[in-house]
């Protein structure tokens, strides 16, 4: 429940409350009555309610002590004068509960949105924007958060305190501002961070669990922000290429646990439902007209679908992307799609033009391929051991080991 | 809320100096900026500083003072001035930083420690 409606819960009591700081307080306290007061089996009909009725009564009174305290009213707080009825303390919730919170909830209506907005605020660092978000509007744990990117959970809760510290101090606001152009730029940067830190892991371990979860974290956080800013259509493109991916997870790897290539993947077993949201969000985004890298990403994820992709069209789309992001590892994609087109030796041409990329496993690992299928066997085993040596994500380096054996043994 | 608006500012990238053609449209951009600020009722005080090869600095060190010339801290950017704004919020400071007619340079926005019970 905490996990599914934490984040939307602390949304809407940072709205209510007037402080994101209380709200947290407010809504630990609450879940830990909860735990307590439903030991005994009686779980309220509505838990969510009953923890929001639980956490607003627990702020109220923290924001009442604390405006005493200063001996002036806070005027941050706006419920302070709503009365509010309590919950029976043997967990039975009024039945009143429920209503209330539909009803804030349609009164705030944006409440997740703003939520996201102070996560990804541009005066906090990158780091403290991912940590945040996954925190605050994800609901994950320090723990959680530190295990997906391999850091310790000391650096991982100092950077979350940090930020939370500045948003305070700095008076960073939980609001929506008119121009969100930049502001959704940052949003789209950091969901799309986060999805591919679950999905494409470049330090993926035996804790393979917590980064699919984090993938499907990014695709709940960017279908929120996508809904809410419909206008935004890049954050629509993002969550279709999301999807794109996330369809063929059960085909990404075969029973032993190896990765398995997109040609060489099962189509049947993708995810059909994913791939048709997908085509749908993307149609959305489009219908914006307003291209951006992350709809032009997923129109290559798109094409990537079909049973024959259109290679030539892939090319055209990666010549798109490369007018919003120029650089060598973009350069890269299209060589592979020339060589689809115009044949291994075009693309081993434009791989090899490629000159900055010596330390990154996919170049070498593409140069292999191409190495292969030119028939020089014995440079492509030198080109995947590197891209083995050079991969990050155990599962990449045993997928180049594999095939430098495979070549060997050929 | 109160913010120090910290003006920062290449010195190798030289301002309109009097007697330059730009140099009353550059003071005009100050002066209406000011103005701007003035009018919103957000200013709180604000002053442009004499160079950088002016200042002299008092170090103390548990106890003891001296006295060096030039500035605290050695830095690309030359510290030139700046503003104290009272406003709602971060993004109201951050919406006038952006609107400083510095040309190139840096404004940072500092809160300053509030007085009434915070």
């Amino acid at each position: 429940m905490v996990r599914e409606e934490g984040g939307r819960l602390l949304a809407l009591l940072a709205d209510r409350l007037g402080s994101l700081e209380v709200a947290e307080d407010s809504l630990q306290e609450a879940c830990a009555r909860a735990t307590r007061a439903w030991r005994s089996g009686e779980v309220p009909r509505d838990p969510a309610a009953w923890v929001y009725v639980v956490a607003r009564n627990v702020g109220v009174d923290r924001s009442r002590r604390e405006a005493a305290a200063h001996r002036r009213l806070s005027t941050s707080s706006r419920v302070l004068d709503t009365a509010v009825e309590r919950p029976g303390e043997d967990g039975e919730e009024p039945a009143s509960a429920s209503a209330l919170l539909v009803a804030e909830y349609a009164e705030v209506g944006d409440e997740q949105l703003r939520l996201l907005l102070l996560c990804c605020h541009p005066a906090l660092s990158r780091d403290a924007q991912v940590a945040l978000t996954l925190r605050l509007a994800g609901g994950l744990t320090t723990e959680e958060i530190a295990a997906a990117y391999l850091q310790p959970e000391a650096t991982v809760a100092q950077r979350i305190v940090r930020a939370k510290r500045k948003i305070r101090a700095a008076g960073i606001p939980l609001v929506i501002p008119e121009d969100l152009g930049e502001r959704a730029e940052v949003l789209v940067t950091v969901l799309g961070l986060i999805f591919n830190e679950g999905y494409l892991a470049h330090s993926a371990s035996a804790a393979g669990l917590t980064r699919a979860e984090l993938a499907d974290q990014a695709i709940r956080l960017t279908a929120t922000a996508a809904d809410a800013l419909p206008d935004e259509p890049e954050l629509a493109g993002l969550l279709a290429l999301e999807l794109f991916h996330r369809s063929r997870e059960a085909a990404r790897v075969d029973a032993e646990g190896r990765l398995v290539r997109l040609a060489d993947q099962d189509r049947s077993l993708w995810d059909t439902v994913q791939v048709a949201r997908g085509f749908t969000v993307l149609a959305q985004a489009l219908a914006r007209r307003r291209l951006g890298p992350w709809q032009v990403q997923a129109l290559i994820a798109a094409e990537h679908t079909r049973e024959r992709p259109d290679w030539s069209r892939i090319v055209r789309y990666h010549d798109l992307l490369a007018t919003f992001s120029p650089g060598p590892v973009a350069r890269l994609g299209r060589a592979v799609a020339v060589a689809e087109v115009d044949g291994p030796e075009a693309g081993l041409r434009e791989v090899d033009a490629i000159d900055s990329l010596d330390r990154f496993h996919l170049w070498h690992a593409a140069r292999a391929d191409l190495l292969e299928r030119l028939g020089r066997g014995g440079e492509a085993v030198g080109e995947w051991e590197r891209a083995a040596a050079l991969a990050a994500n155990p599962a990449e380096a045993a997928y180049a080991r594999g095939r430098a054996e495979h070549q060997e043994g050929a | 809320m109160k913010y120090l608006l910290i003006l920062a500012s290449d010195p190798a990238i030289p301002s309109p100096a009097p007697g330059d053609d730009d140099f009353d449209a550059y003071m005009g951009a100050w002066g209406s900026y000011t103005q701007e600020l003035v009018e919103a009722g957000v200013y709180q005080g604000g002053e442009a500083l004499q160079g950088h090869e002016t200042a002299t600095t008092v170090r103390h060190a548990e106890g003891s003072t001296s006295i060096v010339d030039g500035p605290f801290a050695e830095l690309k950017e030359h510290l030139g001035g700046y503003y104290v704004l009272d406003v709602d919020t971060l993004d109201d400071a951050l919406a006038w930083a952006k609107k400083v007619p510095i040309g190139t340079g840096a404004v940072e926005v500092r809160p300053i420690f509030p007085t009434d019970g915070y």
